[in-house]
């Protein structure tokens, strides 16, 4: 396999990659790092990769996996207050997609949520999979994966109704 | 859009039950810029879930192309030196006889040689032991001082006394 063919394979799923790493590690650079490891994984055993039924999911487990083993590691460290004062090295492309503080409100509002609903929602609402896909990313069944959806629907809708009530931001 | 419509449909999606087509449908109706003041609280919600999707990945993947190396080359450079090796030894072969020029091919002639050659080492060898001849004068010498025997004799007659 050339790197061109291995780029076009890879090239359509890469940024959801990103974005999935991403809302896992939150850090943007942490982001960039994990996918970058993630692809290289993929292009060491391209010679497997015919095997795979569907690279994309297989991609977005192998993410999902190295996210956590990321996050175990860095709580075996210690350093988990890192993140917390975060600063978002995609400054221009954030303002250009926040129209107001609220929209920042809800990236806070995820990070809250538990890993597993995290991603769920990262899958569902933002990449768009159906269901099957993702329970089959996540190793999960199908009525699990909508059950943890829901919840997190409702968590996000509460604390957006709260701030958008009293007006906490 | 029926606003009714819309909010059966966020009841659906509250609880995970709406399929992608309608999620599309909410997402589109919350990026309109006025909407029903009850509904004004998803609208971030929605736009976030928009204006993620387009965070794209920028960083650029360092691809190596792991050149396998081939052992099987390693046999073939190595035959080659071998090949290379006969080939050059044999014209030292060749030369050896021209410079082997001490050695004969009759007995006698042979003979005639050594006996040549072995005349000339000893006629050397006489030359340097003639000079040692020189050795017989001290010899000479060590004789005269016989006489001092004499000279002990006769003190030890005297000391008797």
């Amino acid at each position: 396999m050339t790197q061109v063919e291995f780029l076009n394979i890879v090239m359509p799923f890469k940024d959801k990659v990103f974005r999935l790493a991403k809302r896992l590690l939150v850090s943007t650079e942490e982001a960039e790092d994990a996918t970058q490891e993630v692809l290289l994984k993929l292009w060491n055993n391209k010679k497997k990769m015919h095997e795979y039924k569907n690279v994309e999911a297989f991609s977005m487990t192998m993410t999902k996996n190295f996210c956590f083993d990321k996050l175990k590691s860095k709580q075996a460290q210690n350093l988990k207050i890192v993140h917390s004062n975060y600063e978002d090295g995609n400054t221009p492309l954030q303002k250009q997609v926040e129209l107001n503080d609220s929209v920042d409100w809800v990236s806070k509002i995820i990070e809250e949520l538990p890993e597993q609903q995290r991603m769920i929602i990262q899958l569902r609402d933002i990449e768009e999979y159906d269901f099957d896909e993702i329970a089959k990313m996540l190793d999960m069944n199908n009525t699990a994966v909508r059950v943890n959806l829901s919840r997190a629907r409702k968590t996000i809708r509460e604390k957006l109704t709260n701030t958008h009530n009293y007006g906490i931001k | 859009m029926v606003l009714n419509n819309i909010e059966d449909l966020l009841e659906k999606y509250e609880n995970g039950e709406t399929t992608l087509k309608e999620e599309q449908q909410l997402k589109h109706y919350f990026s309109q810029e006025t909407l029903e003041p009850h509904l004004e609280m998803y609208k971030p919600m929605f736009t976030y879930f928009l204006g993620n999707q387009q965070e794209q990945f920028t960083k650029d993947l360092p691809l190596k192309t792991t050149r396998t190396f081939n052992y099987k080359w390693i046999s073939v450079a190595a035959v080659a030196v071998l090949m290379l090796g006969f080939y050059l030894k044999e014209p030292i072969v060749a030369s050896y006889e021209e410079y082997a020029y001490g050695t004969f091919n009759k007995p006698e002639k042979a003979l005639d040689e050594v006996t040549k050659s072995l005349a000339m080492i000893s006629s050397h060898f006489n030359k340097g032991t003639s000079t040692v001849n020189y050795l017989s004068e001290v010899k000479k010498g060590t004789a005269t001082l016989d006489y001092l025997n004499e000279i002990e004799n006769t003190t030890s007659i005297i000391f008797k006394n």
